[in-house]
């Protein structure tokens, strides 16, 4: 019987020929992933436990990007104590304020991730390298100082779901709006404990950046993980940043899957994901007399250079809405300045937007862009639960950088074309 | 193990966001955590809650962040035990890996009234309503998790694993 990539990967990294949907195993890990928030929990349970080194040094990566720069004194300290543990274990892929960026678009960008690896992470969005061939899922504090220790970590093989995605993308679709449009038809719990597969013509055609903002919002959908079969994109995307070998696998034809659901995107509209959720999701037309105070463009679903070009081509010659705060934060110094380079940093400026450093901060209400009471944002991150960006009565609206740009402009919810009309 | 008290029933997707808002995540104390939890749905939550109480919730309880503050926020809070028709995966192993006891009990969120009396047993994974009178039946673990969980935790399971 066929196989699907998730299920070649763990059972590579198990020891095994073949392993089937519902099995449990005990698997190697490549990486094993935390930040100033989950890394300091990870590191007390570590110590707890006995811990006395780190099972392989060059496969810890321990990023302070959540509240780094340091919002405040007590995050001072969290990203102190992941400094300290790094400096003692001799972690290779530490990485400071000022060279960091946000975990799940730096690790693609540097080649720490590459196909055909299995990586954890105390991050939800850890299942972000799905769209190089990996298989990564996100953990908690105690599984990442068990893999801390021994370089395992425990799965249940997931089943999986293949989603197919037939036609061309027309000029206002991400692949932001593929992912939300998923999650709108099969809900926050749709895809609970599986992996979410993505194929089908439009996937080919996707930038490798589209395809990460895919696999970052898997979990949105519940799903264990989201992957994406390599090919020449990725291998593009890959051979100038991998330093070390790396496999690839693709599933089987005869695979066997749970479900397999198509769609259509020939016609496909911008989406938006009202609150509180984000299977909330409406063309954004439906939204279109919301107004709003903040937009938000960065995340580690939407921080990275295409989502900078794509913005700043809506942005390009606009002014800001007097009565709304932009705010965009490139994920990576790599993109910050490749966006200074390209005279992308000048035009958010000219426009009367804040560009920041990297940081998770307003994504989860953290500093750099928190709402007050009863305040609306546009944002191209992931998540609209309440109290997410802020106070637990103002309301996030999820978007791609396009829509959130247009946003910023009409200071209420927009299609890009009301801006840059048809011959964008 | 057997665990009584008053149940808090509550709805389908409760998030990490709303156990534990990422703007108290710049502790790691369990206690402080506590005194936080779900204040944004139920405003002195814990205040509210006695040592012991049970939380019973639809489906997807605990989706969004894989925070371990969450279950650590709800346990240190004093609930001795959550119920709910399905869990997210992380929040699903954090509770495991923690020593929270969770049962997985697909509609009893719809038949069980906040402020009933339960008394549930662990082991063999029954849900008593003693208000009603109903009894419901949990999932039973996998054995392997039971493995863990009769280690004292991941991290005990761990050390076992060095040796």
């Amino acid at each position: 019987m066929g196989m699907t990539i998730t299920e070649k990967i763990l059972a590579n990294h198990a020891g095994k020929n073949f392993v089937e949907p519902g099995e449990l195993i005990m698997a190697d890990v490549d990486l094993a992933l935390a930040n100033d928030i989950t890394g300091p929990v990870a590191i007390e349970e570590f110590k707890k436990a006995g811990g006395e080194k780190v099972f392989n040094q060059e496969k810890i990566a321990l990023i302070p990007d959540h509240f780094a720069p340091n919002k405040d004194i007590k995050s001072a300290e969290l990203c102190k104590s992941l400094r300290e543990f790094a400096k003692e274990q001799n972690i290779l892929h530490y990485y400071e304020v000022g060279r960091m960026g946000i975990e799940h678009a730096l690790l693609p960008e540097q080649g720490i991730v590459l196909p055909g690896d299995l990586v954890i992470g105390a991050d939800s969005h850890t299942c972000t390298y799905g769209a190089l061939g990996a298989f990564s899922t996100g953990v908690g504090s105690t599984d990442l100082a068990f893999a801390m220790m021994t370089g395992q970590c425990w799965f249940k093989v997931p089943e999986t779901i293949k989603f197919v995605y037939y036609g061309k993308l027309n000029k206002w679709i991400t692949g932001k709006d593929l992912i939300l449009h998923t999650i709108g038809d099969i809900g926050v719990d749709g895809a609970l404990y599986k992996a979410m597969e993505f194929t089908g013509d439009a996937i080919s055609s996707l930038s490798m950046d589209g395809r990460l903002t895919m696999a970052n919002m898997a979990i949105e959908a519940g799903a264990k993980n989201g992957i994406i079969n390599p090919d020449d994109i990725t291998l593009k995307y890959i051979r100038s940043r991998a330093k070390r070998p790396y496999n690839i696998f693709k599933s089987d034809e005869n695979a066997k899957y749970a479900d397999i659901i198509e769609y259509n995107v020939e016609n496909m509209q911008p989406k938006v994901a009202l609150p509180h959720l984000p299977e909330n999701v409406v063309d954004v037309d439906e939204a279109s007399n919301i107004q709003i105070d903040q937009v938000v463009i960065g995340s580690c679903t939407n921080g990275r250079l295409e989502d900078m070009r794509l913005a700043a081509s809506v942005i390009k010659g606009h002014k800001v809405h007097p009565y709304v705060r932009m705010i965009v934060i490139p994920a990576t110094q790599q993109v910050y300045q490749e966006m200074m380079r390209e005279g992308i940093t000048e035009i958010f400026i000219e426009a009367g937007a804040a560009v920041s450093t990297p940081t998770c901060g307003p994504c989860l209400g953290g500093h750099m862009g928190v709402l007050a009471k009863g305040e609306k944002a546009v944002s191209a991150t992931n998540r609209n639960f309440v109290g997410r960006m802020g106070h637990p009565e103002s309301e996030v609206y999820l978007a791609s950088p396009l829509v959130a740009a247009a946003s910023a402009i009409k200071g209420r919810i927009a299609h890009p074309k009301e801006v840059v009309g048809d011959d964008f | 193990m057997i665990f009584k008290g008053k149940a808090w029933v509550l709805g389908d997707n409760i998030d990490t966001d709303v156990i534990i808002p990422a703007r108290y995540l710049n502790t790691t104390d369990p206690k402080e955590l506590a005194a936080h939890c779900m204040e944004d749905i139920i405003p002195d939550f814990t205040q509210k809650i006695k040592p012991g109480d049970i939380i019973v919730a639809g489906n997807n309880f605990g989706c969004g962040s894989s925070r371990e503050h969450a279950p650590l926020a709800i346990k240190s809070a004093g609930i001795s035990c959550v119920v709910a028709s399905s869990f997210a995966r992380i929040f699903y192993r954090n509770s495991i890996n923690i020593g929270l006891p969770i049962l997985e009990c697909p509609g009893c969120s719809e038949k069980i009234k906040t402020g009933d009396e339960l008394e549930i047993d662990t082991d063999s994974g029954t849900i008593k309503n003693i208000t009603s009178g109903e009894i419901f039946y949990a999932r039973p673990f996998p054995e392997f998790i039971k493995g863990i969980i009769s280690a004292g935790g991941l991290m005990n399971y761990a050390k076992e694993v060095k040796k």
